[in-house]
């Protein structure tokens, strides 16, 4: 099982890369409805884009109240 | 050819097309049911000519978000209970009227869906014979956190296509399910990559022509039953729910949320 770093690291590359943000511009504890500038829907697609590539299932009501991008690492780490 | 306000439709090569296109996500409202009506009025004469229909999406949000919300909330707005009621149980009554004509038609049926495929978009999904989804494609009944039942149709056609479990898993927790998830179900019977859902959707209808028409009706109408009875209870079960003050109050929060969008629990 890969380790929460790597997990981390990879929903920002996968975020930045589908959103069209500066790899370099995301960091850990910001909020990714405001730095990516989405709203809830758009959060679906990139939960449907993280499980896809995780290949896991998270319910959306586990991301209720998650808004920064390390405790959404947390939520998918804990279903790898 | 026909076009609506919220969709159109057009005919090749023995395919009808229904498009839908009502921004943003194709809130179904009275304007959809007006012209699914009026589409639903000139299936017949489609059905002389095609063998095969496809429902898809030009919105890039998604299939539909299901049902307008706003629209309902608003005019719930300022009327008597009774008065309320009624408008909602005269529009559940005409939109099972469609849905069921479409789940009856003589053409093999095909939902090609991507993005949200929420509520009364699902439960559109679920009158066609076959759902082909992008990759990227979601599916979810979020009425309970309106304190109401889906009421298009959805839970007697679930019931007649998946396991009670999985039903129940939808409908309880609310919570949505991936492209992937849905084809493991038995949802879905094609999950396809980001973009191709129509281009595939039309190639299934190419091969469901290479058939005997007659035959294909024949084998439809035998697997495909119409569960006319529970439809019926649904209707009821969703009006008993809706005078409850918990969905004035899950559809005002809906309403007044600042996102334009707000699709989390």
């Amino acid at each position: 099982m890969q380790g929460p770093d790597h997990t981390l690291d990879e929903i920002l590359t996968l975020a930045a890369a589908h959103f069209k943000v500066p790899r370099e511009k995301l960091s850990p504890d910001q909020d990714f409805f405001k730095t990516l500038g989405i709203d809830s829907l758009q959060v679906l697609d990139l939960l449907t884009r993280l499980e896809n590539h995780f290949h896991i299932e998270l319910p959306d009501y586990e991301l209720q109240g998650v808004s920064d991008f390390r405790t959404l690492a947390s939520r998918i780490q804990s279903r790898l | 050819m026909g076009k609506g306000e919220t969709l159109s439709w057009e005919r090749s090569n023995g395919v009808v097309e229904v498009e839908l296109h009502r921004e943003p996500c194709n809130e179904i409202g009275s304007a959809t049911l007006v012209d699914l009506e009026q589409f639903a009025a000139v299936l017949d004469e489609l059905e002389r000519e095609c063998h095969a229909l496809i429902i898809h999406s030009r919105q890039n949000a998604g299939f539909c978000a299901g049902a307008d919300l706003r629209e309902l909330y608003q005019r719930s707005q300022g009327m008597e209970k009774e008065a309320a009621l009624r408008g909602v149980r005269e529009f559940l009554e005409r939109i099972h009227r469609v849905m069921n004509r479409i789940d009856a038609s003589s053409l093999t049926t095909i939902a090609a869906v991507d993005g949200v495929v929420f509520g009364g978009g699902l439960e559109l999904a679920l009158v066609c014979d076959l759902i082909i989804a992008d990759k990227m494609a979601r599916f979810c009944f979020p009425e309970l956190r309106l304190g109401l039942v889906p009421g298009f149709g959805g839970i007697p056609r679930l019931k007649r296509d998946l396991g009670n479990a999985v039903i129940r898993d939808l409908l309880l927790t609310g919570r949505s399910f991936n492209a992937t998830k849905a084809q493991q179900v038995g949802l879905v019977s094609q999950v396809v990559a980001e973009g191709e859902v129509l281009r595939v959707a039309r190639e299934t209808a190419a091969q469901l022509g290479k058939f005997d028409q007659r035959t294909a009706v024949a084998a439809k109408k035998f697997i495909k039953p119409i569960p006319y009875e529970e439809l019926r209870r649904e209707v009821d079960l969703f009006c008993e729910l809706f005078v409850q003050p918990a969905v004035m109050a899950g559809l005002k929060k809906f309403v007044e949320s600042a996102d334009a969008q707000p699709y989390l629990p």
